[in-house]
């Protein structure tokens, strides 16, 4: 049902990756995890953030990563998009809107492909947060060493290739010498752009703003739900407290 | 001791607190009886199916599973069409669908949308077990004044063409019709009926 | 009093006829007679005299949810995880059920230590009451045994190598370690076997043995009758109907007192189930997100918070056998409590500065002790304070007999401190 779509995907993020490692040029040696510490600054509340991610999400992410504990519909209610949207422009051919976000590849297949398979994404930003993931997809450099022809700042020799180069554009990143003498050790100091990419540094952290967002979103899709709950709840336990409270002081008027 | 103007005061508050209380228990008691009902997955898994029936000759029936019950698509021939019309209203238990459980639209002779198509749970609602089709007409087994049908063997209960039982059977109504429309000549949709109409 | 009147109210009627139709085959008015209106405690409790009866309403809450989490559950490693989900996101209310169940299982633990601390402050442990401290530190481990199996369920990251390091603990077990650990698991590895086996002591063996030294703990409690913040029997001042003097009938007086305590914990309680559920990363860990997996180790692995301050002292060592025997050391020593403290008088409010002194370092030494076993193990600095912390938490009960029996007390009052409120 979804091979051929999964084969473009795949296609267009090798052919990615592919373009980043002919571009290599420098030598830059990858070495220990990036400090960079921007903040994601996330909304779930945010609908068109959400509805921008989920597109993303899944043009981008799906091809290798399934969302399998996501079902498209409840996507559909919480996001507001419609039935027909969700058919005509989140699923795969052959799905029922009730179906969970997975895909045709199989773990095995991507394990033989990418060295390790791509996790399924359904939790990852409850695993790893979302200034993580934000800084990861924002990390990506350069580096002919690895296969994918690219490393990453936040999870050195991750096995990922950057499939979002061609928005982000080639990076390559500049490592400094750090500590005195005799223990010294490689930090990140700066990215430095090969080729841009079709979008500018500001949308690019947008776009990748909004996959975040979406994933934070998935991760827990009751959030919003559960904190309106939350009050309603608190709001009882206060008026519940207040009679016991009468009540306690009341009976307690006997005690001397 | 407390005086009597206390003793209204603290009978309030006791009865205001335990109603507080009660509807607390009950508010926090819904999660855990709602829980109980099916779950997305199982709605998921519950959802209407779509059965592609051009291939389905006249006078065949193919079985599909909808909500873990057999639901039978049958397309009836012109023959059977008139020995359905000929079994008299007096040899069937409930002939108006009166006491049987069909969406309004299903509530007439043929008990279908399309005359021709019948589509049917073929759940004997005696005890549950699933008849058999008996198309034959007059076999040695089940008499002269057998024009074809449906025959249960748990408890010999039987049904008419269109899922009606006869006069006789241990089964008290009619075979069950799920919710059902089409989406194409050829194209049933079972378990989902919106925009159909009696 | 009041409950007089009720009971005439009461008296009249059908309902008179059903409960003495009741009391001729169980004893059903002798029972709330005993238990509740005419179990007669001190009037003078304070705050901390309400975790007890928080500790039930926590113990109820576990077993209502618990019992609904197993009907979604599924205790194999193929499908523990995605089962989880399963509640999380298809079972309706599922999330509520499963947020209340782990919010409760460190809520458990917090009414607990308070609940022992209390103890602890008043001398609740001592004669007579020797026998409801050790039911009580029993609950304790059983606690601590469930607490460890329910962890492995969700076959997270964290619940399997967590339990790697506790049950590797057993191997320093002398002698037979390497079998015990292997009989534990009854695998050679935390296998869909262990998983097997943990999901039956955590939903039937340690819950039905858990509610049965509860009730022992409430039965030996209202044999000697509760204690209170003067540390005085009040058994020894009674009126001419054997009705102690300072005592109130414990209902309706701390039920009513007690229902203020409950709906400020729910409130507390919701406000992390439905605002904070993973308590930043304490209550729901975020390794635990991931799917266990045998072949890659967390990068930093810390047993949940309610475990650190033992797992603090095992750390502290650098022998995996003495620090597996204190650690043991360290939960065994608190059974000891009524024996290793000599001093006659019960509540700290009568006790020299002594014992105010060693309490307040234990206190400050727990605290200390859970926040190092939370902390990566390669700071040298935190290796240091964790083994400071360890000798203080040791020394507070080896050294109990002497600095306890030299004790300068003050004298203690004949009646409980008590002022009405207006």
């Amino acid at each position: 049902m979804t091979t051929m779509h999964t084969q473009y995907r795949l296609r267009r993020m090798l052919a990615a990756a592919l373009a980043g490692s002919l571009l290599a040029a420098g030598n830059v040696a990858a070495s220990g995890g990036g400090a960079l510490a921007d903040h994601a600054g996330v909304d779930v509340s945010n609908v068109a953030s959400l509805q921008r991610g989920a597109r993303n999400f899944v043009n981008y992410c799906m091809g290798c990563h399934s969302a399998q504990y996501v079902r498209y519909n409840r996507l559909g209610q919480d996001l507001g998009i419609s039935e027909k949207q969700l058919v005509d422009n989140l699923m795969f051919a052959a799905q029922k809107p009730t179906e969970t976000m997975t895909i045709a590849m199989r773990p095995a297949d991507a394990a033989r492909w990418f060295g390790t398979a791509p996790p399924d994404l359904s939790l990852i930003a409850r695993n790893r947060g979302a200034d993580y993931l934000f800084n990861f997809l924002r990390g990506f450099y350069l580096d002919p060493a690895r296969p994918s022809g690219v490393n990453n700042v936040m999870l050195p020799n991750t096995a990922m290739p950057h499939v979002l180069a061609e928005l982000q554009g080639v990076r390559e990143a500049v490592f400094a010498e750090e500590g005195s003498e005799g223990a010294t050790h490689t930090v990140f100091h700066e990215f430095r752009t090969v080729a841009p990419g079709r979008l500018g540094a500001e949308e690019y952290d947008q776009f990748v703003r909004d996959i975040v967002n979406f994933l934070v979103y998935i991760g827990e899709p009751i959030q919003l739900e559960r904190q309106r709950l939350g009050l309603a709840v608190l709001a009882f336990l206060l008026v519940f407290g207040i009679l016991s409270y009468l009540l306690k002081k009341e009976i307690w008027k006997d005690v001397r | 001791m407390s005086d009597e103007a206390d003793l209204s005061r603290r009978h309030f508050l006791t009865v205001a607190t335990s109603v507080a209380g009660g509807v607390g228990v009950v508010l926090a008691a819904t999660p855990f009886v709602a829980s109980f009902k099916p779950s997305a997955r199982a709605q998921a898994l519950g959802g209407p199916i779509q059965v592609d029936i051009s291939k389905v000759e006249a006078g065949a029936m193919v079985r599909v599973v909808w909500r873990g019950q057999p639901v039978w698509v049958l397309r009836r021939t012109p023959e059977m069409m008139q020995h359905l019309a000929s079994v008299p209203d007096s040899s069937l238990k409930d002939p108006g669908s009166n006491e049987s459980d069909q969406p309004a639209y299903a509530k007439n002779t043929t008990r279908a949308v399309k005359p021709d198509i019948l589509v049917v749970i073929g759940n004997c609602t005696h005890l549950g077990c699933a008849p058999i089709e008996r198309f034959d007409v007059a076999p040695a087994d089940l008499g002269p004044d057998w024009v074809g049908g449906f025959y249960c063997p748990c408890h010999g209960s039987r049904f008419d063409l269109a899922g009606r039982v006869m006069v006789g059977s241990p089964a008290p109504t009619n075979l069950p019709i799920p919710p059902y429309r089409f989406v194409g000549d050829n194209l049933v949709l079972i378990g989902d009926d919106t925009g159909a109409s009696a | 009093m009041s409950g007089a009147r009720t009971e005439a109210a009461a008296g009249n009627g059908r309902m008179a006829q059903l409960i003495g139709w009741i009391d001729e085959r169980f004893p059903l008015t002798s029972l709330i007679r005993e238990h509740a209106t005419e179990y007669y405690a001190a009037k003078n409790f304070n705050a901390w005299y309400v975790f007890g009866v928080l500790a039930m309403v926590v113990l109820v809450i576990q077993l209502v949810t618990g019992i609904f989490l197993t009907m979604n559950y599924k205790p194999s490693a193929e499908d523990a995880f995605a089962s989880v989900e399963y509640i999380m996101r298809d079972v309706q209310w599922g999330w509520l059920i499963r947020y209340m169940h782990s919010t409760g299982a460190s809520a458990f633990f917090i009414v607990v230590y308070l609940h022992m601390f209390r103890a602890m402050l008043y001398g609740s442990y001592k004669n007579p009451r020797e026998l409801l401290w050790l039911i009580g530190m029993v609950i304790y481990m059983a606690l601590m045994a469930e607490g460890f199996f329910g962890y492995l369920l969700p076959w997270g990251q964290m619940s399997y190598w967590g339990a790697q390091v506790i049950v590797s603990l057993f191997g320093a077990v002398p002698g037979v370690g390497a079998d015990l650990v292997e009989w534990i698991r009854g695998d050679y590895f935390i296998s869909d076997i262990t998983l097997n086996r943990f999901f039956a002591l955590h939903v039937i063996a340690v819950p039905l043995v858990l509610v049965m030294l509860v009730v022992m703990h409430i039965m030996a409690l209202h044999e000697t009758g509760s204690l209170n913040p003067d540390g005085i029997e009040i058994k020894q001042h009674k009126d001419s109907r054997g009705i102690p003097l300072d005592g109130i009938a414990f209902h309706p007086y701390y039920t009513a007192k007690d229902l203020v305590a409950i709906v400020i914990f729910l409130a507390l309680f919701a406000a992390v189930v439905f605002f904070a559920p993973e308590m930043g990363g304490y209550f729901l860990e975020h390794a635990n997100f991931e799917p266990a997996s045998m072949l890659k180790t967390p990068e930093h692995i810390a047993p949940v918070w309610y475990f650190t301050p033992f797992y603090a002292i095992l750390r502290s060592v650098p022998s995996k056998g003495w620090g597996a025997f204190l650690m043991v050391a360290a939960i065994v020593l608190l059974f000891f409590l009524p024996w290793l403290d000599r001093c006659r008088v019960k509540s700290i409010r009568y006790r020299g500065w002594t014992y105010k002194l060693a309490l307040s370092v234990f206190a400050v030494s727990f605290v200390a002790l859970g926040y190092l076993g939370l902390q990566p193990a390669t700071e040298k600095i935190f290796v240091y304070a964790a083994r400071l912390f360890s000798a203080l938490y040791f020394a507070f009960f080896l050294l109990m007999p002497f600095y306890t029996r030299a004790e300068k007390t003050r004298p203690v009052p004949e009646r409980v401190k008590y002022h009405a409120a207006e």
